[in-house]
């Protein structure tokens, strides 16, 4: 899990003066299951296409097992692709479909058959050999979408957000699907996605990528809980964003009232922002919060209450299984490691963009 | 009543459509030799056209030069196509226009333009005859091919070309064993509209033949001009008989095709 398989050094590539990727460094390990997360037009597809070899980079290498790929074209890279819209063979059978690249490389007829089987086995579908594409269910034909990239025993499986035409019920069963599938095939895959549950449930690592730029790499976790900006905070998950100071070590100012940290080294009095989870905030008596506010809305959700409060100017965002009714006067209180505090943006592009939900 | 107006306004039109050539049918069967009476029914003039041999001879040159063009046509259309459908936005555009404009343009300046080119060319030993015809033939069929086989080509799944590129396959191999089986029944119209075109023009093979040249429609012209006989209206019947049938295979093969796939559809 710690060999690097595949290094990105200094990619910038851009389409008719638009710039899609800037200067952009990334490496993944063998046997990682690595996830580019972001909006669209965040360059995340023009990555992946550039280490299929679908696009060359205007600058920088692909390093692949320390050789240089930068330039080698799609049909000589140890990578398959597995594409968007499946990109099935529709004048062919499946089974046809699945050995394609096997006779390509003319493999002897008994090793496609049994390979042909595997796929078809690892992928649940048996006995769909002499079916045609179109008969097939988006969910079945994504399957053999990725049965066909696998007989090729490539090293890393690319995914151009493979599950994105699919209906919820099916998006979730394949996610644990590909989970399982990695787990039994050993190898990398590459996932792009915009779909932030998608990337949080199946990735050992997620690169959280906005307008050409790494935002910020790590694991799920990492990402979700110690977000470095608002960009991310915000496109992961919901959040509220507050712009606060940071009166010193270990406490800082929201809204007017103070509230303890655990986050050092941002000097005194300086302008940050502050992320709090809506499942972190506790409501209570207002005498025992922090900051007293009014209950403004209340949506119930299923497994909780969504609530709006007023409090210090700011609607805060709550998710709560303890309801309390519009009108109602409560305190906010937020454990102090549950506060999360940025460095305010330096640049546009670390701006949370609120439109992309 | 209303239903009624329409079924007898629709029958009138057809009949004003088709009553000349219905009439020249009727005429290729006709035993008396005279336009105005029905004499019974033969089919002498048929056989008296298979008989004569510069009517032979001009059905030989036809049938080639429709079968050559076609085939040249719809090889360098096809290449072309894939070429514009490459191109960006602004770039297909101005093609495609450029495209449309010998359609529209009347044969007749297209005729003329193709003479003056060839006599032009004179000087660098072109002479008119069977390779004249055969480039203008090539020339006014590239485009009906470039019109069949781009809607193909923008319904076929870009991906699926680079997909065949990701299994290992060269682009020539991903051309011909993932793109071309799709883009085919565009290609198979194409080729049959160009034959249809070449099988049935006049007036652009009328100024780019040459003396000594003919294909059926100038024959038909020639022996017109020195009197009406009944073996022109066999021909006449079997020229318009060929170019109804080509027309129906040119509408009838996509959507066989379609149906075909839509119950393989509903099947699941």
């Amino acid at each position: 899990m710690s060999n690097k398989l595949i290094d990105l050094v200094h990619i910038s590539k851009s389409f008719d003066n638009d710039m899609v990727l800037d200067d952009l460094n990334l490496y993944i390990r063998e046997n990682e299951f690595l996830t580019l997360l972001g909006p669209s037009g965040c360059g995340k597809t023009t990555t992946l296409r550039i280490l299929g070899g679908f696009e060359n980079p205007d600058q920088g290498q692909v390093i692949f097992h320390g050789e240089d790929i930068t330039h080698l074209p799609p049909n000589k890279r140890q990578l398959n692709t597995v594409f968007q819209k499946y990109a099935l063979f529709s004048h062919m059978t499946i089974a046809e479909n699945i050995a394609f690249g096997l006779k390509i490389k003319k493999k002897s007829k008994a090793y496609i058959d049994d390979k042909i089987k595997y796929a078809l086995k690892l992928v649940n579908l048996d006995g769909f050999e002499n079916r045609k594409p179109d008969s097939l269910s988006g969910g079945q034909q994504q399957r053999i979408a990725i049965a066909r990239a696998i007989v090729n025993e490539p090293k890393v499986l690319l995914l151009d957000e493979p599950l994105g035409a699919l209906d919820l019920k099916l998006r979730k069963d394949m996610q644990y699907e590909l989970i399982r599938l990695k787990n039994e095939l050993g190898i990398t895959f590459i996932y792009v996605t915009h779909d932030q549950e998608e990337a949080l449930t199946m990735s050992d690592t997620i690169v959280v990528m906005n307008q050409g730029y790494i935002q910020q790499i790590g694991t799920p976790e990492h990402i979700y809980n110690e977000p470095e900006n608002a960009f991310v905070a915000d496109f992961i998950g919901e959040s509220n964003i507050i712009p606060s100071t940071m009166i010193e070590d270990r406490l800082v100012e929201i809204l007017g009232a103070k509230f303890e940290c655990v986050d050092t080294g941002f000097g005194q009095n300086r302008p940050v922002d502050v992320v709090i989870r809506p499942e972190d905030i506790d409501l209570v008596k207002p005498e025992d919060g922090t900051i007293q506010g009014v209950v403004t809305g209340l949506i119930f959700k299923g497994v909780h209450y969504e609530m709006d409060v007023m409090a210090g100017g700011y609607e805060w965002l709550v998710h709560s299984t303890d309801m309390f009714p519009v009108g109602t006067r409560v305190g906010i209180h937020v454990d102090p490691f549950d506060i999360q505090i940025m460095n305010k943006p330096e640049s546009e592009d670390e701006e949370a963009v609120i439109s992309i939900e | 009543m209303k239903k009624h107006a329409e079924r007898i306004y629709l029958a009138l039109i057809f009949i004003l459509l088709y009553a000349p050539i219905a009439t020249l049918i009727v005429l290729s069967f006709n035993k008396s030799k005279t336009r105005s009476k029905w004499g019974g029914f033969t089919l002498k003039w048929y056989s008296s056209m298979f008989q004569n041999s510069s009517i032979m001879d001009a059905l030989y040159t036809t049938l080639l030069i429709a079968l050559l063009s076609a085939a040249a046509a719809t090889l360098i259309g096809t290449m072309a196509a894939m070429g514009i459908s490459s191109m960006n936005r602004r770039m297909k555009t101005i093609c495609m226009s450029i495209t449309n404009i010998p359609m529209l343009n009347a044969d007749i300046v297209t005729g003329i333009s193709l003479m003056l080119l060839f006599i032009a060319l004179g000087a660098f030993g072109v002479k008119f005859g069977f390779g004249t015809v055969l480039t203008a033939h090539i020339t006014f069929n590239i485009p009906y091919v470039i019109l069949s086989v781009m809607p193909k080509l923008k319904q076929t799944n870009k991906s699926t070309y680079e997909a065949a590129l990701d299994l290992g396959a060269s682009p020539v191999q991903a051309f011909f064993k993932v793109v071309f089986p799709d883009i085919l029944p565009g290609v198979l119209s194409g080729f049959l509209l160009a034959f249809t075109m070449s099988l049935d023009d006049f007036v652009i093979t009328h100024f780019t033949k040459g003396p000594g040249l003919d294909t059926l429609s100038t024959k038909i012209y020639t022996e017109v001009k020195k009197g009406i006989k009944p073996e022109m209206y066999s021909l006449s019947t079997l020229l318009f008989l060929s170019v109804l049938l080509l027309l129906l295979l040119i509408n009838l093969a996509p959507n066989a095709k379609k149906i075909s796939a839509e119950n393989k559809g509903n099947k699941k």
